[in-house]
């Protein structure tokens, strides 16, 4: 059957792509590009529109305006049979009443390949389960079947293999496993990956690039470093891991740094790490990137003053504080614990400091709170 | 993202842009149904409002709007009209008795043996429902093994015959309809998941009021889909009250059927055939009103 | 320290007797509904082996002979035949027809949707009595004669709505996300409906066929309407249930009894088989 899986090849772009239904869009207006043979992450929040952008490339949607190309052919209105396109979907999707070999060659057989055996070997070789190409799915476990499901859509060889979530339903270790399995096999292979995902570790773990969406629209996308260590929103700084926000004034410049004053304390920040838009700026440091010492010891680097413990978790590799700073928010503060000392104590003065490059300055207008907020399932 | 899932599903469909193939796939059957089972009741309804030709020909008659046969139609029948719907219920009401604690203990109390017994509950149809109707008129008549010992045990007189009565036939109508009745029931408590019950108990609930208060609740549906079910064909039935009753036992549906072939007039034939049917339509959209089940299909 | 023997108090015989009938009652209840769903269907069976002439009112002796020669009755096997030849020629017209609504219903979206889901409940809403009348005016004021191929139609066109309900509901329980998966590995619309969609919907086709042909084999009203000349089995029944029905015709119930309880049963096996491997 003549179709556009062999021919086109390149990246993958999409042009300010648009799903509205009656009463909201669920992705606005979204362009990127995906660079061919890269492992691309679209993370985000449930209702984030990355499931939708992920269906519309797969062809399962239709965009509302915008278009789509596979390097320089146009796939927007071709159906998905013609897209050379595959998906691993969140639930696998086998086809209960298939062996497992029927299902893996079920694409070659429609695209008209006749000899299909050495090829259906060569796939579950691939995923690690060359015994059960004669059960039904129903037999599977869900590592099993989540493996078999991508042999079914490699053994293709498309041009993109789109991933919607498909380690959701998988216990913390076999999760684990795989990523490190899905990445290594996306290197073999050398095939474009597009993985949605709303865990943030597992995109940032598995991915090169990663495009974190938020309303329907992409905030950030860049390498996982990048969006972690530079973040430029307060969504971006709040979702991927935990970020200190503190509302400042930009009062001077010297060099390359913006002076900032935090209620009174003075602190500095990299120009080229801010994206305040005025004067007014959120303040920025992750927990980790920060020293917690007793208020009388000397350290280089900024500092913040006047801080007392109001809470200390030990977590085995770190201990968390909680720190109540003199104009009432409460700073959160990551300590590995690898220098042998005991952890301070609830009730402690402490001094907060930090290496200067570490922090990062985002418009202060925005809300300080986006990206934090923990899901309630609908 | 549940939603957004339920919205893409709504809006979006492989064949959504105005494609011909559901109509295509209508046509036949929809096209049969209406020359089959729309024309037909709609020639019932020309016919109800005829009258006996001149000629005086037997099965002849010409169109008058004659609309008082359905006055004298019922006028008529009236007795049977109002005996099939007595019927009719207590038999549903005597299904819903006797299959309800049925359907329960498959639905919960029988473990491994849950799928059997469903089918258990419908082989019974599988034997023509003729010969089965017979089998109790042979059972419950005079050479059979129950009406001897009830008499010798003084419980019915030495003149009551169990057959030829109406009693009769409302326990045959009960038997018959049993699965009607059982198979929803069943199914609608099949899905309560049991630790709701559970639940029930934790929080207080004896037995009693659990069944008052969760279990019966969560069966209306099936209560409603059986009831419906059952009361249909037994307001229509007449086999039953020709096999096991007698002529003072006449339903709807023996007159109906009389007036085809004995008495041969058609217009009070089809008149009685629109006010049975008009009456049951009646009773369904008021009882799913009120019990609020609208979607049955 | 020894151990004392202490024996386990245990109640007197009365009241863990009625703690056993109480906790039981539903199960009891089943065990005397189940029975009494059977009587008739024993009674029928038992008396396949009546040694009886021509009435089966009484019972005479025993005998396999009714078994042996099923037909020995006459109209028996004519009767039986008419209606398998009708149940089979209905089944499969209203199966076709009746899925083919069903998936119009159940998978497209188009107008006149809810009039459609009327139209087809409003036979199952109707009596048999009604159903069955209106044909036959119908068919007479055309000037077509009761018989075989208006009782076939007249099948057809009740089964047609058992069927659409069946097969919609197992339409409804099917994954749309197979199907877009078979779409998104190169299958076209033609190639997915034929090689994912039906398959998986096959068994409950065939349980609507199923249904349809019991439906149609144990109609008695609405075939007693439209059949004029031609004999049904229960039609037969009814007509010799005067004189008292020949053994024979137990003989074929209970056979059909028999048969249908053996195709459920193994369908249900080969289904407990599949999934429990």
């Amino acid at each position: 059957m003549a179709d556009a899986s062999t021919s086109s090849r390149g990246d993958l772009k999409l042009t300010r792509i648009t799903k509205s239904y009656s009463d909201f869009n669920a992705v606005d207006d979204l362009s990127l590009t995906i660079k061919e043979g890269s492992f691309f992450a679209l993370l985000g929040p449930s209702g984030c529109g990355k499931t939708t952008t992920l269906r519309m490339i797969a062809g399962l949607e239709e965009p509302t305006a915008g278009s789509i190309h596979i390097g320089t052919t146009d796939i927007t209105t071709m159906k998905p049979y013609q897209r050379p396109v595959n998906t691993v979907f969140q639930n696998y999707a086998l086809f209960p009443h298939l062996s497992i070999y029927e299902n893996i060659a079920f694409g070659l057989r429609r695209r008209g390949i006749k000899d299909v055996k050495s090829a259906v070997d060569k796939a579950l070789d691939l995923v690690e389960l060359p015994h059960l190409a004669d059960r039904k799915p129903n037999q599977l476990s869900g590592g099993q079947q989540q493996r078999i499901a991508l042999a079914r859509a490699i053994i293709n060889r498309p041009a993109l293999l789109l991933l919607d979530e498909p380690l959701g339903a998988l216990d913390l270790k076999l999760r684990r496993q795989m990523q490190i399995e899905l990445k290594w096999i996306q290197k073999e292979v050398g095939l474009t990956f597009v993985h949605v995902t709303h865990d943030q570790e597992e995109a940032m773990t598995m991915a090169d690039t990663v495009a974190l969406m938020h309303d329907g629209k992409i905030e950030q996308m860049g390498s996982p470093a990048d969006l972690y260590d530079n973040p430029k929103s307060a969504f971006v700084a709040n979702f991927l891991g935990q970020s200190n926000l503190i509302d400042g004034k930009i009062v001077d410049s010297d060099g390359d740094n913006f002076v900032v004053d935090l209620f009174g304390q003075k602190v500095s920040v990299l120009k080229s790490r801010s994206s305040a838009k005025d004067a007014s700026v959120l303040f920025g440091i992750r927990p980790e990137k920060l020293r917690i010492q007793p208020s009388d010891a000397d350290k280089p680097g900024n500092v913040l003053t006047g801080g007392r413990i109001v809470d200390v978790s030990y977590i085995g590799v770190s201990t968390q504080y909680q720190v109540e700073m003199p104009w009432g928010q409460e700073i959160m503060v990551f300590e590995q614990n690898d220098d042998g000392i005991p952890p301070l104590a609830k009730g402690d003065g402490v001094r907060l400091s930090w290496e200067p490059i570490f922090s990062f300055a985002l418009d202060g207008h925005e809300d300080a709170t986006a990206g934090s907020e923990v899901e309630v399932s609908e | 993202m549940a939603f957004l899932q339920a919205a893409a599903r709504r809006a979006n469909s492989f064949t959504g842009k105005r494609s011909r193939l559901p109509y295509l796939l209508l046509m036949p059957g929809m096209a049969f149904l209406s020359i089959f089972f729309i024309l037909p009741i709609l020639n019932l309804a020309a016919t109800s409002t005829q009258s006996p030709a001149a000629s005086g020909e037997v099965g002849s008659y010409v169109q008058t709007f004659k609309f008082s046969n359905y006055a004298n139609a019922f006028l008529e029948s009236r007795e049977q009209f109002a005996r099939s719907f007595i019927y009719a219920t207590l038999a549903t009401l005597l299904a819903l008795a006797i299959s309800y604690p049925l359907a329960y203990a498959i639905a919960f109390k029988s473990g491994r043996w849950k799928n059997l017994l469903v089918v258990l509950v419908v082989a019974p149809f599988f034997t023509s429902f003729l010969l089965r109707t017979i089998a109790w008129k042979q059972i419950l008549g005079e050479n059979g093994p129950v009406v001897g010992p009830l008499r010798a045990l003084h419980i019915i007189g030495q003149q009551t015959t169990l057959t030829a009565s109406a009693f009769a036939v409302v326990t045959g109508m009960t038997y018959n309809f049993l699965p009607f009745m059982t198979l929803p029931l069943y199914a609608s408590l099949d899905r309560i998941d049991p630790r709701t019950l559970e639940a029930a108990g934790d929080l207080y609930a004896n037995g009693f009021t659990t069944f008052r208060k969760v279990t019966f609740p969560l069966s209306l549906p099936g209560v409603v889909a059986g009831t419906l079910l059952t009361f249909i064909p037994a307001a229509g039935d007449y086999v039953n009250a020709a096999i096991l009753g007698n002529p003072s036992t006449k339903m709807v549906g023996n007159v109906i059927d009389s007036r085809f072939f004995r008495i041969v007039d058609y217009p009070t034939a089809a008149a009685l055939s629109f006010m049975l049917m008009a009456a049951i339509l009646i009773l369904i959209t008021v009882y799913i009103r009120r019990s609020g089940t609208e979607e049955l299909i | 320290m020894s151990t004392v023997e202490v024996p386990v108090p245990t109640l007197p015989f009365g009241k863990r007797f009625t703690r056993w009938f109480a906790r039981n009652t539903i199960r009891i209840y089943a065990v005397v509904g189940f029975t009494y769903l059977f009587i008739p269907v024993l009674y029928t069976f038992a008396f396949s082996f009546n040694d009886s002439a021509k009435s089966n009112l009484t019972w005479v002796g025993f005998t396999f002979k009714n078994w042996q020669n099923p037909c020995g009755a006459p109209e028996v096997c004519n009767a039986l035949g008419n209606s398998i030849r009708i149940g089979l020629i209905a089944t499969t017209v209203a199966t076709i027809l009746g899925t083919m609504i069903a998936f119009a219903l159940g998978r497209h979206r188009f107008r006149g949707r809810s009039a459609t889901n009327t139209l087809i409940f409003l036979p199952m809403a109707t009596p048999e009595v009604v159903l069955g009348a209106s044909l036959l005016a119908m068919f007479l004021n055309f000037g077509i004669n009761p018989g075989f191929w208006p009782t076939v139609i007249a099948h057809i066109m009740f089964c047609i709505s058992f069927v659409v309900v069946t097969v919609k509901a197992r339409i409804a329980s099917l994954d749309p996300r197979l199907e877009q998966a078979a779409m998104d590995l190169y299958a076209n619309e033609r190639e997915t409906f034929r090689r994912i969609t039906l398959p998986l919907v096959a068994p409950g086709i065939a349980g609507a066929a199923l249904l349809a042909f019991s439906l149609s084999f144990d109609d008695f009203i609405i075939t007693n309407f439209n059949s004029g000349t031609i004999n049904t089995f229960p039609k037969f029944v009814y007509v010799s249930a005067g004189r008292g029905i020949p053994a024979q015709a137990n003989v074929v119930g209970s056979s059909m009894f028999f048969l249908a309880l053996f195709i459920v049963l193994t369908g249900e096996l080969i289904g407990r088989k599949k999934r429990k491997r």
